[in-house]
Parts: structure tokens; sequence; C-alpha cells
């Protein structure tokens, strides 16, 4: 008489959740797939008739190109985030003044994105500080070209998505027990090998969601590219955006959002693996 | 799995955090293949000097030597010897194979010798069948087992041991200890074992040392310990005692016995009794005046058991299954704590109870005297 009963109680609870993500998520993305298989609209929208001429406009050589672009860029931007998080979480985790250092990491949340990326324009434009200095101290006779361009691009993703990799590593760091570094070493290991073989295999989980919370906003970045990048530098956010706004054809901007949310999947399911598989291989070998 | 075993040296060491000194000019001298305790209560810096010896510390000042070769300047992968940590320090995500086998990997050992190797420690410490668990399913006395197995791979001179049994329960700890003992009989290593259980130190160790505050107090056998601390402090940490101070009168050579007997004036106690020592005591230096419960023979109602003999009533006795603790306050206003242990055949006369009177006496050989100077304020 009672199972049922909680039973009930159970899904009336899950109730606001389900609801929450049909309508927010799930609805959301029916649309989008479903507008990608449709014909575009004359002045947008879309005509209610099936077709793969979106797909088809995907394919275009130069499309191909900036969604390469996209992939690469995003790599290369996550890859630096990480490298630049590891040793500030381990550091961080390591102080005396965890809690200043972590406020720290998160004080620039405080601000609007767009106001911080006008900001990185102010620093790096060809009269911007950074080059105002340079030309001031005579290390350099013309301005560089510090800004709309790839470079700038990566610069500025890394600022804006360095904490999230930060913050998961941090975690990870702070839950680990460091002892397990002397023992390695009492064992003989180096220094180095004790980080590597001890900490790193431990850190991993944390390393997982670093890499995810850091790739898929970077992967979808459009805000970025398009203040400070340059013709060279547009990604499939752009591409999107561009397809709404400016020609107007719906189907073409939502099969770039379909392509972006399965390689985001595909990545992320793939790095999810990737970190469970290699945890039961050790698991064999040893 | 015999090994050799170091005799280690540790010299004038000194080690401050800061401005704090955890050790304070310690020296040490350990023979080789002895199992030695150091002892001491929590933040004494028994851990500080176990990691200096290991490596994972440096000294402000002094020398760690083996067999009489310096060792400060090797890192703690380069040291011959291993530890096994408090909280066991196992590495998580590897199985209890791949922990024993950490070490042997690192020493290039080959794949095939290493299996051996490793079976052969895990049949050592009676672990077969949990080889390929996890530790986060092992229990905390297989845990232990596989940290010492893991310390022991490689075949170190010596062990360190920082408060191996902590983590486990009363019963699994004295079984642990036992088994430590027994490893330690057969690897023949030096074992450094550090704890603050004095049962453990006592029952297992061949020399133990006693530290407080970051100075070693005393170091000695168990027996010389425990019979004749040298200091106020070790009197009250080890065992319990009857601590008085009191003032040296007098010291006579006792042929028969071939010992001195120094009588003493106690103030507390109300008398002047007798003490026997190693050698004489400058007559009117101060110090104290020691006897412990257990060794104070306690009879029901007023009887006269010789010269020395105390009466008192019982102020509060305290049962405790093979035992009974006694607090006797004596007609002259001491306190004095008896030990009796229920034993049948040595129940003498009536049981005792709270406020009956009781007698109480105890050999002058069984009394000791701590060498350290009273104050009037104590
Ligand atoms: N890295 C450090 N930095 C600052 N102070 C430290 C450090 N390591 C130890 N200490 C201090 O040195 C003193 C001795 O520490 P230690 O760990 O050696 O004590 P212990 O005798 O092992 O105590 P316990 O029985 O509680 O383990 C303590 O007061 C401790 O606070
Ligand atoms: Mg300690």
């Amino acid at each position: 008489m009672r199972k049922p009963r909680k039973d009930k109680a159970g899904i009336m609870l899950a109730a606001p959740m389900g609801l929450w993500v049909t309508l927010f998520f799930a609805v959301p993305l029916l649309i989008i797939v479903t507008y990608s298989f449709l014909k575009k609209g004359l002045y947008g929208g879309v005509e209610w008739e099936p077709s793969f001429d979106a797909y088809r406009q995907v394919l275009d050589p130069d499309f191909i190109a900036v969604t390469l672009r996209t992939l690469w860029t995003s790599i290369l931007a996550t890859l630096t985030c990480l490298a630049l998080a590891l040793p500030t979480a381990y550091a961080i985790a390591r102080s005396r003044h965890q809690t200043l250092f972590l406020f720290l990491t998160i004080i620039p949340f405080w601000t609007s994105s767009l106001i911080r990326i006008y900001a990185w324009i102010n620093l790096l434009s060809t009269e911007g500080l950074v080059n105002n200095i340079l030309l001031a101290l005579g290390i350099i006779k013309e301005p560089l070209h510090l800004i709309y361009n790839l470079f700038a691009v990566i610069l500025v993703l890394v600022y804006m998505y360095l904490p999230f990799a930060i913050l998961p590593l941090f975690t990870a760091f702070d839950r680990f027990d460091f002892t397990l570094v002397d023992a390695a070493r009492d064992l003989g290991s180096s220094k180095l090998g004790a980080l590597v073989r001890i900490m790193l295999p431990s850190v991993r989980s944390g390393i997982t969601t670093a890499l995810v919370f850091t790739a898929i906003p970077v992967f979808g970045a459009y805000t970025v590219p398009l203040l400070v990048g340059g013709m060279g530098s547009t990604m499939v956010g752009n591409i999107i955006v561009d397809q709404v706004q400016k020609t107007r054809n719906w189907p073409l901007a939502s099969a770039f959002s379909v392509i972006l949310t399965l390689v985001s999947l595909i990545g992320v399911l793939t790095v999810l693996r990737g970190g469970r598989k290699d945890k039961k291989s050790k698991e064999v070998r040893t | 799995m015999q090994g050799k075993g170091s005799a280690i040296s540790i010299q004038h060491i000194t080690k401050s955090f800061g401005s704090f000194k955890a050790l304070d000019d310690v020296s040490l001298d350990i023979a080789p293949g002895e199992f030695f305790s150091l002892l001491g209560p929590s933040g004494c810096g028994k851990t500080t000097l176990l990691r200096i010896i290991a490596g994972f510390e440096e000294p402000d000042q002094g020398e760690v030597l083996f067999d009489g070769t310096s060792v400060l300047r090797l890192p703690p992968e380069k040291r011959p010897c291993n530890m096994v940590f408090q909280n066991f320090a196992l590495f998580p995500h590897l199985s209890v194979r791949g922990n024993i086998a950490f070490p042997l990997k690192r020493k290039g050992l080959g794949k095939e010798e290493r299996e051996e190797r490793v079976d052969e420690l895990i049949r050592f410490v009676e672990l077969t069948g949990h080889d390929n668990k996890k530790p986060g399913q092992l229990s905390g006395g297989q845990k232990q087992r596989v940290a010492i197995a893991r310390a022991l791979a490689c075949e170190p001179d010596v062990l360190l041991l920082d408060e191996p049994l902590s983590a486990l329960d009363a019963k699994l700890r004295q079984s642990l200890l036992v088994e430590l003992d027994e490893i330690h009989d057969k690897v023949g290593i030096t074992f450094i074992y550090v704890t603050h259980d004095q049962g453990e130190a006592l029952s297992v160790s061949d020399h133990m040392a006693i530290f407080n505050e970051g100075r070693l107090l005393q170091a000695g056998t168990p027996y010389e310990i425990y019979e004749s601390p040298s200091t106020l402090f070790t009197a009250s940490f080890i065992g319990e005692g009857n601590i008085f101070p009191c003032t040296a009168l007098s010291s006579r050579w006792d042929e028969e016995d071939d010992e001195w007997i120094i009588t003493v004036d106690v103030p507390a106690l109300g008398r002047t009794l007798e003490v026997t020592d190693w050698g004489p005591v400058e007559d009117g230096r101060r110090l104290y005046f020691s006897i412990r419960p257990e060794k104070v023979r306690i009879v029901a109602g007023d009887v006269d058991l010789g010269p020395g003999c105390f009466h008192g009533i019982v102020d509060e006795p305290v049962y405790a299954g093979y035992q009974s603790k006694f607090y006797v306050k004596t007609d002259e206003g001491a306190t004095i704590r008896v030990l009796k242990s229920h034993t049948t055949y040595l129940e003498e006369g009536p049981g005792i109870e709270w406020k009956d009177r009781v007698s109480v006496i105890w050999r002058p050989a069984d009394g000791y005297l701590v060498k350290e100077e009273w104050h009037e304020e104590t």
C-alpha cells in the first residue's frame, strides 16, 4: 500500500524538473532540428516543406573552412586554458590564502562579458595600452597588430573561460591527499614522476570537467570572434548569427546549430568515455 | 626475506617552523635491526623527526646517519628507508597488486620478477584473494597490511611507521601490533615506530624514546623507562604514579642488597621514607619520590604491615574488570592511588569498599626517585 504512494510522490517531485527540461531544452532543440530540414522563407522564417537544402549549403567549401577553423581554434583555446589552469589550480589548492585566490578567480563574473571584451579591445588595439607602452619604451617602432586576428580571438577566449577550467581543477586538487605524493616519492618516484603517476590520475575527473566546461562555450563562441576577430577568424557562431539576422536563412542557421550541438556532444562523450576507459585499462594492467 | 637493517644515528637535529621549534637538539642512536619506538604526546615532533629521516623535511641543523653515512643530501626516493603512513596513503586508483607493485616498477624490476615478488608479499601479509581490490574496498586492517607490504617491497634497511595503528579500533590494534612484531622478527630490519600509545611502545620495543615539546627526554629499554623514569614528565606520562616532591636527607650503602638506600623527607605524606637507588643522592637535594599504584599493597582494616605502613580510608574505588583502583586518603591527608589485580589466589581478607579503613604499604625497593628539581610553587 505504501510503495505506490511513494512512487507517486517521486514523480510529483520530479515533475518540475521534467517540465523545465522539456520546456527550455527539448522543445527549442526540436524546433531547431525541424527547421534545419525545412525550406527557407523569403524574408526569414521557414516554408513548411521538407528539404535537405540547408545541409547541402553547409558543405560549401567556405563554410567547411570556417567549421574546421572553429574546431581548431576551440581545441587550441581549450588546451591553453587547461595548461594555464592546471598549475594555477594546483597553486591555489596548496596556498594558505585559498579563499582570497578563489575570490579573485570569480571576480570577472561580476562584470558583463561584453564590457570585458571591450576592455581587451582597448588593451590590444593599434592605439591601445599595450602598443602605447611598447612604443613609449622604444621596444617597437610600429604598432603591433594585436587585434582583429586569430591570436586575439584565442587570447580573449582563454581569458573568458579560464575560470571555468580553474574551478573544477581546484576542487580536484583540494580533495587530493598530498601525502600520496610523499608516499610515491618514498617508494622511489621522482618528484615529477609522483605528480604524473599519482596526482594526475586522482584529478582526472577534474580535468574532464574542466575540458567540458571550457570546450563547449568556446566552441559556440560568437561575441569574441565578432568583436576582436577579423575576416580570417570568424567561427560557426558568427555564421549562425549572420544567417539569422542578415541573410535570413533560418534553415541554414539551424543546420549549423545542429552540427555545433552534435560535435559538442560527440566531443563530450569521447572525453567522458576516455576518462572511464582509462580507469578500466589501468585496473586490468596492474 | 631477511634484510640487514641499518644503524641510525640522529645527531643534534633542530627543526623550526617559523618561530616554532618543532625539534630541539635531538640526538638518538638506534642499533641495527631493533624495534625502536618514539613516544610522546600529540604535537611533540614525532612525525617531524620521522619525516626528516625519510627526507620529506630538511632539518635546520644536525645530521642523520645511516650506518655512519649522512643521508641528508639524498632525496626521499634515494634513501634506504620506507614509510608506513598514518592514514595508510594507499594510491586510490591502483589495486592492491598495483600498490605493492608500484615501488618495484620504479626500481625497474622486470615483469616476471615483479609479479613473483608481489605474490610473495601478498602471501606474506596474508592478503591472498584480495589482489585486485581497490583500497576503497578494503577494511582498515587490510589497508594497513597493504601499506606494510608496499613499504617492504623494495627490502628497505629501515621501516618507518607513523602511528600505523591509530586509525584502527582497539581490538584490531592489539592483533596487528603482534603481527607487526612478528614481521619485524621475520624481516630483521630496523623499525622506527611512532606512537602516542605507551602500551604499544612498552610491549613491542627493544628501545624507546620519550619526547615532549620537541625535546628528547629519555631513551632506554621499556623496563628502564617504566621503572626509572629520569624526568617528571616521563614519570607521569608513562603509566600511573604517585609522585610527591621530596628532599634527600641521607644516603647509605647497603652491603647486603648491593644498593644505596636514600632517606627522603616527603612533606605531602608527612613522613620520611626509605627508597633505593643506583647511587647516593646529595643531602638536601630537592627531587621527587614516586611509587607505582600497582606496587602498593592494600589490606582492609587497620593492620600494622610493618615500617612504612600508612592507614587511611578509601575515598573512591574504581572497578575496572580485571583490576580495581582505589584512591586512599591517608590519615596524614595525602592521596595514594592503589591498583589491585583481581586474581583470586592473591585475595587477602575481605573485599574493600567505599569509606572502608585500609592499610597500605610498599617495599622501599619499589619506590624510585625522579631526579628533577622542584620549586616552591609546584
Ligand atoms: N609544515 C609545518 N608547518 C608548520 N608547523 C608544523 C608543520 N609540521 C608540523 N608542524 C608543527 O610542529 C609540531 C610537531 O608536529 P608533529 O606532526 O611532528 O607532531 P606529532 O608528534 O607527530 O603529533 P601527533 O601525535 O599529533 O601526530 C606541531 O606543533 C605542528 O603544529
Ligand atoms: Mg604525527
